[in-house]
C-alpha cells in the first residue's frame, strides 16, 4: 500500500468566515438599546435587572411622600458596559417615568415615540454625512418592553393607543411583570383576550413572520407567539430554600423561583430576548423600522426639494409646505428634531 | 335568627348592642334589617367585584362576558351600579346596599370621575336634606347616604398615584373613606409592611381625611385598643376569591398558585376577615353615626349657610323649594 499521491485540495476553507466574523465582532462589541414603557409600580426596573442579572437601573417610582408627582413622561436612559466571555455589549436601558401615571394620560406617549424616532433620525443623519464614520454609533431602540397591568381583563384603552403607535416604530414585546397575583387559569384567559384584541386592532408584534424563515425558525417563532404576553416574575433577591440558593420572592404561602418554568415565563422571555432572537432584534430594527423611517424621510425631502425647485422656477414665493416637514433637514448639517407623532 | 337573649358576652361596642336596649326593640331591628350603604371605588382589575362576592359569599356581580374583542378596549364612562344583599351577621339582619363604580380610572382621561362621584355622594345628602324639610315626611324614606367608601389601591409597592391622592382628598369630607390594597397577594409580607407605611405617610402628608377608627368613648379601654390596632392595619390588604374548596369538610376560600395556596380567611394571608368584621359587625354603627352626625352635618351647614361654592356645584331644586316651604 503506497501513500496516496493525490493533492487535489477540494477543501477551499471559506467556511472559516464565521470564525473570522466572530473575531471581528469580539473586537468591536455591539450596542443594545431597550426601552421600558409602563406605569410606575409595574415592576419594570426589577424585571430588567433580573433579565441582565445585574442592578442596572433604580426604580423611578415615588417612594417618599415628599416626592412630587411627575406631570409628564420623562425619558431616562442609563448606559452600561457589560461583558460575558469576551463579548462586550454597550447596553442602554431607557426608562420612561411618569408614563401613564396621571389622572389624565392623554398624550403621555408623545415623548416616548419622539425619543424612538429621534434615534432613527440621528442615525440617518450620520449615515447621510458625506464623511461618515466607519462604524455609525447605533442608539436606535432595538426592543420595547411594554408592561401590561395584571388583573385587567385585557388591553386598556391607553394600551391600545400606545401599542398602535409603538409597534410602528420599534419591536414591541408585551409583558406582565408582576404576574404573581394571577393564577394559571387567570393568566391563560388574560393571554387569550390580549391576543384576540391585538389581532383585532392589527397590532403587529415582534417576531414578524417572513417568507424567508426556515422551518425551525417558524416553529420557534410560533411557540414564542403562543407565550405572548410573557407572564413573568422578576427578583433581584437571592433567598434560601431547603439549603439551595434561588432568585425569587418569599410569600407567606410559598416561594416563587423566577427560573422555575411552572412559576413564570421568565426563562422563556430571557432566552427569547438574549439567547435566540438577540441578533434578530438588532437586525429587524435596522431592516424594517429604520428602513421605513428612512424611506419616508427621504421621500419627504425629495418632495420638498421638488416644491422648492418649482417655486424657484416660477419665480414666486417659496411654497408653504403641504405636509409635515421632514425630520432630517435637507442640508443634513444640523439635526433639528421635530415632534412628528 | 337568634332571638334577643340579652346575655351575650362578646358584644361589639355599638349603639345597637342588645345590652343597652330592651330585647323587644332589638327584635324589631333584627327583623327589619339595618340598612348599610357601601360604595366601592377603584380601577378595574383590583378586585372590587371579587371582594363584594367574597363579602356576601355569593355571586352578586357576575363577570361580564364581553366576547367580542372590538368592545373590550373601549373606555366605558364610569357608571354607578346598585346591588342589594340581605346579610345575617351574628343574628343581626343587615340590608347591604352596594354601589359599584365600574369604569373609574379606566379611561385615558379620568379627571371627570372625581366630580361624578362627589356629585353622587352629595345627591344622597340632598335627598335627606329635602326630606328633613318636608312638611309631611315619608316614614318609609330610603336613606341612601353612603356609610363607607372602600377605595382600592393598586399594589405598586411605591407611594400613592395621582388618581389615588386626588380621589381621597376630594371625597374625604363626604364619606368615610377606608383605603384597601387590592390584589395584595402580589406583595411579600415585608413589601406589604413597607407599602402600608408609605401609603399612610402619603395620606398624612396630603392631609387626606379617612375613617380613622375614632374613639367615641375614651373610657372603654377595649374599644380604644381595638381602634388603635385597626388604625395600624390601614390600609387593609385584601385578597378576594370566589373559589371554595372543601378542606376536612369545611369550606375554605383559596387562591391556588403553583407555589402555594392563599387562604382568604387566614389573617396572616390577608386582612379580609378583619375588614369584613369591621364593616358588618364591630364598626357598622360607628360608620353610620359618623356619616349622619359629622359628614352630613358639615354638608348641611355648608349648604344652608349659602356657601356659594357648594350651591354652585349642586343646585338641587328639591332642596331650595323644601327650604322655602
Amino acid at each position: 500500500m503506497s501513500a496516496p499521491a493525490n493533492d487535489v485540495q477540494d477543501y477551499v476553507g471559506f467556511d472559516t468566515i464565521t470564525q473570522q466574523m466572530e473575531r471581528k465582532f469580539l473586537k468591536r462589541g455591539f450596542n443594545l438599546n431597550v426601552i421600558l414603557v409602563g406605569e410606575s409600580g409595574m415592576g419594570k426596573s426589577t424585571l430588567v435587572n433580573s433579565i441582565f442579572a445585574s442592578h442596572l437601573i433604580d426604580t423611578q417610582g415615588r417612594r417618599a411622600a415628599q416626592e412630587v408627582i411627575r406631570k409628564t413622561t420623562e425619558i431616562a436612559p442609563v448606559t452600561q458596559m457589560l461583558e460575558e466571555n469576551g463579548v462586550r455589549v454597550k447596553l442602554t436601558i431607557v426608562d420612561t417615568p411618569g408614563f401613564g401615571d396621571q389622572c389624565n394620560n392623554e398624550g403621555c406617549w408623545v415623548p416616548v415615540i419622539k425619543y424612538i424616532k429621534d434615534q432613527h433620525a440621528a442615525y440617518l443623519e450620520r449615515e447621510l454625512k458625506p464623511n461618515r464614520e466607519r462604524i455609525i454609533v447605533d442608539t436606535r431602540v432595538h426592543a420595547c418592553l411594554y408592561f401590561l397591568n395584571p388583573g385587567s381583563r385585557g388591553l386598556r384603552p391607553l394600551d391600545v393607543e400606545v401599542l398602535k403607535r409603538l409597534t410602528e416604530v420599534t419591536n414591541v414585546i408585551p409583558v406582565i411583570a408582576k404576574s404573581d397575583s394571577m393564577t394559571i387559569e387567570e393568566r391563560t384567559a388574560f393571554k387569550r383576550h390580549i391576543k384576540e384584541e391585538l389581532a383585532f386592532h392589527r397590532i403587529m408584534l415582534f417576531p414578524y413572520a417572513s417568507d424567508d424563515d426556515a422551518d425551525d425558525d417558524r416553529v420557534l417563532n410560533a411557540s414564542i407567539r403562543e407565550l405572548i404576553p410573557f407572564a413573568v416574575v422578576g427578583s433581584e433577591e437571592v433567598i434560601e430554600v431547603e439549603g439551595k440558593l434561588i432568585r425569587g420572592r418569599r410569600h407567606g404561602w410559598g416561594v416563587i423561583n423566577i427560573f422555575d418554568e411552572t412559576h413564570s415565563d421568565f426563562v422563556h422571555l430571557r432566552n427569547f430576548m438574549l439567547r435566540t432572537h438577540l441578533s434578530d432584534l438588532i437586525e429587524v430594527t435596522s431592516q424594517r423600522h429604520y428602513e421605513q423611517f428612512r424611506t419616508s424621510q427621504l421621500r419627504q425631502i425629495k418632495e420638498l426639494r421638488a416644491q422648492q425647485a418649482a417655486a424657484a422656477a416660477s419665480g414666486g414665493a417659496p411654497p408653504v409646505p403641504t405636509q409635515a416637514q421632514p425630520q432630517v433637514p435637507i442640508s443634513v448639517m444640523q439635526h433639528q428634531p421635530m415632534a412628528q407623532v | 335568627m337568634k332571638e334577643g337573649s340579652g346575655e351575650d358576652q362578646n358584644v361589639a361596642p355599638s349603639m345597637y348592642s342588645h345590652v343597652s336596649r330592651p330585647s323587644s326593640h332589638r327584635n324589631k331591628n333584627a327583623r327589619k334589617g339595618l340598612p348599610f350603604n357601601v360604595m366601592l371605588v377603584g380601577e378595574s382589575g383590583l378586585g372590587r367585584k371579587t371582594f363584594l362576592n367574597t363579602l356576601c359569599e355569593s355571586t352578586v356581580i357576575t363577570a361580564s362576558e364581553v366576547t367580542n374583542a372590538e368592545q373590550a378596549h373601549i373606555a366605558e364612562p364610569m357608571q354607578f351600579k346598585n346591588y342589594t344583599v340581605e346579610m345575617d351577621e351574628d343574628g343581626m339582619k343587615i340590608i347591604l346596599n352596594i354601589v359599584d363604580t365600574p369604569g373609574f380610572g379606566d379611561g385615558i382621561d379620568n379627571e371627570q370621575c372625581f366630580m361624578q362621584i362627589q356629585e353622587h355622594l352629595e345627591l344622597q345628602f340632598d335627598s335627606v336634606l329635602a326630606e328633613e324639610n318636608r312638611i309631611k315626611r315619608n316614614t318609609k324614606f330610603n336613606d341612601s347616604r353612603i356609610h363607607a367608601l372602600l377605595y382600592f389601591i393598586s399594589p405598586t409597592g411605591h407611594s400613592l398615584r395621582e388618581i389615588d391622592i386626588e380621589l381621597m382628598k376630594r371625597l374625604g369630607s363626604r364619606a368615610n373613606i377606608i383605603p384597601v390594597i387590592g390584589r395584595s397577594d402580589s406583595l411579600t409580607p415585608r413589601e406589604l409592611v413597607l407599602f402600608k407605611q408609605r401609603v399612610m405617610s402619603d395620606i398624612v402628608s396630603h392631609n387626606i381625611s379617612l375613617f380613622n377608627f375614632p374613639d367615641l368613648n375614651d373610657e372603654d379601654e377595649d374599644a380604644v385598643e381595638e381602634n388603635s390596632e385597626l388604625r395600624a392595619m390601614l390600609p387593609f390588604a385584601v385578597v378576594g376569591c370566589e373559589e371554595v374548596i372543601n378542606e376536612d369538610g369545611r369550606p375554605v376560600r383559596v387562591r391556588n398558585y403553583p407555589w402555594g395556596v392563599v387562604q382568604v380567611d387566614n389573617d396572616e394571608h390577608s386582612d379580609f376577615d378583619r375588614l369584613r368584621y369591621v364593616l358588618l359587625n364591630s364598626h357598622i354603627s360607628d360608620l353610620r353615626d359618623r356619616t349622619q352626625n359629622e359628614l352630613y352635618e358639615i354638608y348641611r351647614t355648608e349648604k344652608l349657610s349659602g356657601n356659594t361654592s357648594v350651591l354652585a356645584n349642586n343646585t338641587s331644586q328639591a332642596v331650595i323649594s323644601a327650604i322655602g316651604a
